[in-house]
């Protein structure tokens, strides 16, 4: 049995909140720099170039890469011999949330209730909790700060069985191209395929976790990823939405298995600013 | 070719200072500029439609579509980029009919009904970077909140901004980079082949 106390947990979490906010990864930089150099169009050459400059400024001056620090989405995989002490995960989780982003001046972008109150909780909790019991004795914990704007643009539809791989493609490409500049391209395109209607959403959200540049290791998935990445850049609708080679980074598709009846997909958007931040205790 | 003609140009705006701006000319806008949001836009329509007076005068403004994070490190605003305007698609034609309000700055296209206020009235819609808030805070010179402070990030803040880069998106005449943008791309991609 592994034992990790309650404090251990929201200090990891509220650095975690500062750090992403600021930082972003090194394999997003990487091909935001690739799609600058492979960019013909001037005027997304320098949007790009403003892109890498702003997130140079952020990591450098200490400061968010943009304003909308985001709805803090966890993804956590805990081990089944794993005991928290002093208290519970999803307590730990939220009480790190309001401390990091507290302490590290992020904004709050959470309201109390979407309908009647509206009234902004002020330290961006509660956050969004996603828990899979996994063997061993880790603790691992991945954030995604998920920004309104890119999220607004989410999609789920569910297809036919038959409507099989064109409908899929075709569903997927039509999310992307439609959803413009609303979503701040260049994106990375997170797909889920299969499971249900709640699982495709949360598997396409998953989906925005992996490093870009990284294929799906099904030879079949990542050939649909190459496919969808070509067709979506082929779109024109590039950088902002104002015209382009890059509208994605990526495209990164999960599967699940899924009822005969049913072929969900659900599609999940991630902005340039693809923060995201993972801790194993 | 280059991106775009480069523009210097400062708020409080004149119709005829804008009318000769084209979509995707660059601007260097300096001056002050009003943010607001959502919740802000709600609080001006419902006082509009009661024939109320605003809390601030909109005549010859700029609105930008931002809430910031707090400042840091010495800075008067945090990270400051733009919101996607077309949330506030339902009260623009309203605002630019009735406020003497100039330009709005933000990020994503617009409905047929703001591009027909905008021509109308004669006003211009700038695109600033979205997801660049910490390029765009250096632009920032000093920075009040207006009004609405209970909206916490939402609230209406003045902003000093020097040369803060902008591209018309949507200039007087309703000519509309998000359209002609990807469509000048796909041509000129095209000619290639």
């Amino acid at each position: 049995m592994k034992t990790i106390q309650y404090p251990q947990i929201v200090e990891s979490v509220s650095d975690m909140c500062v750090a992403a906010a600021c930082d972003l990864p090194e394999d997003i930089w990487e091909s935001i720099k690739k799609a600058r150099v492979n960019e013909p169009f001037p005027r997304a050459q320098e949007i790009l170039d403003q892109i890498l400059e702003n997130a140079f400024i952020a990591q450098k001056e200490r400061i968010p890469i943009c304003q909308d620090t985001g709805y803090a989405v966890y993804f956590v995989k805990i081990g089944d011999d794993v005991k928290i002490e002093d208290g519970t995960l999803s307590d730990a989780i939220n009480e790190g949330t309001a401390k990091g982003y507290t302490k590290g001046n992020l904004r709050g972008s959470i309201v109390n209730d979407p309908l009647f109150d509206r009234k902004n909780t002020g330290n961006n909790t509660p956050a969004m909790i996603h828990v899979d019991i996994v063997d061993g004795g880790a603790l691992q914990i991945d954030l995604l700060p998920k920004g309104g704007g890119c999220e607004n643009m989410s999609r789920l539809a569910m297809l036919k069985p038959s409507d099989g791989l064109p409908g899929v493609k075709k569903f997927v490409k039509e999310s992307v191209v439609s959803a413009g500049g609303n979503p701040c391209p260049p994106v990375i395109v997170g797909v889920g395929v299969g499971g249900t209607a709640d699982g495709a959403c949360v598997l396409a959200k998953k989906a925005l976790l992996r490093p870009a540049g990284v294929y799906h290791n099904d030879q079949r998935y990542a050939a649909l990823e190459h496919e969808l990445f070509e067709e979506i850049n082929a779109s024109g609708v590039g950088p902002q939405g104002l015209g382009g080679m890059h509208t994605a980074l990526g495209v990164f598709i999960e599967y699940l298995p899924c009822h005969i009846a049913s072929l969900p997909v659900a599609v999940s958007l991630n902005c340039h600013a693809a923060r995201r931040m993972s801790v194993i205790l | 070719m280059t991106a775009g003609k480069i523009i210097k140009i400062s708020t409080p705006f004149t119709k005829e200072m804008l009318a000769s701006l084209q979509a995707g000319d660059i601007v260097l806008l300096s001056g002050p500029i009003l943010t607001a949001r959502d919740a802000a836009h709600k609080r001006f329509i419902d006082l509009i439609d009661r024939g109320e007076p605003l809390p601030l005068s909109l005549e010859g403004q700029a609105l930008y579509y931002t809430g910031p994070t707090p400042p840091v490190n010495g800075r008067p605003a945090g990270s400051a980029g733009p919101t996607t305007s077309s949330r506030m698609d339902c009260y623009t034609p309203k605002l630019l009919r009735k406020t003497g309000l100039c330009a709005m700055i933000g990020k994503g296209d617009r409905s047929v009904e703001v591009i027909e206020a905008i021509k109308e009235c004669g006003c211009v819609y700038f695109a600033a970077i979205g997801g660049a808030g910490a390029l765009i805070s250096s632009y920032i010179k000093s920075s009040k909140t207006v009004c609405y402070e209970d909206l916490g990030p939402e609230a209406v803040y003045k902003f000093e901004v020097e040369s803060m880069r902008l591209i018309v998106a949507i200039d007087t005449q309703g000519n509309n980079l998000y359209r002609s943008g990807p469509r000048d791309y796909l041509e000129r991609v095209n000619g290639f082949l």
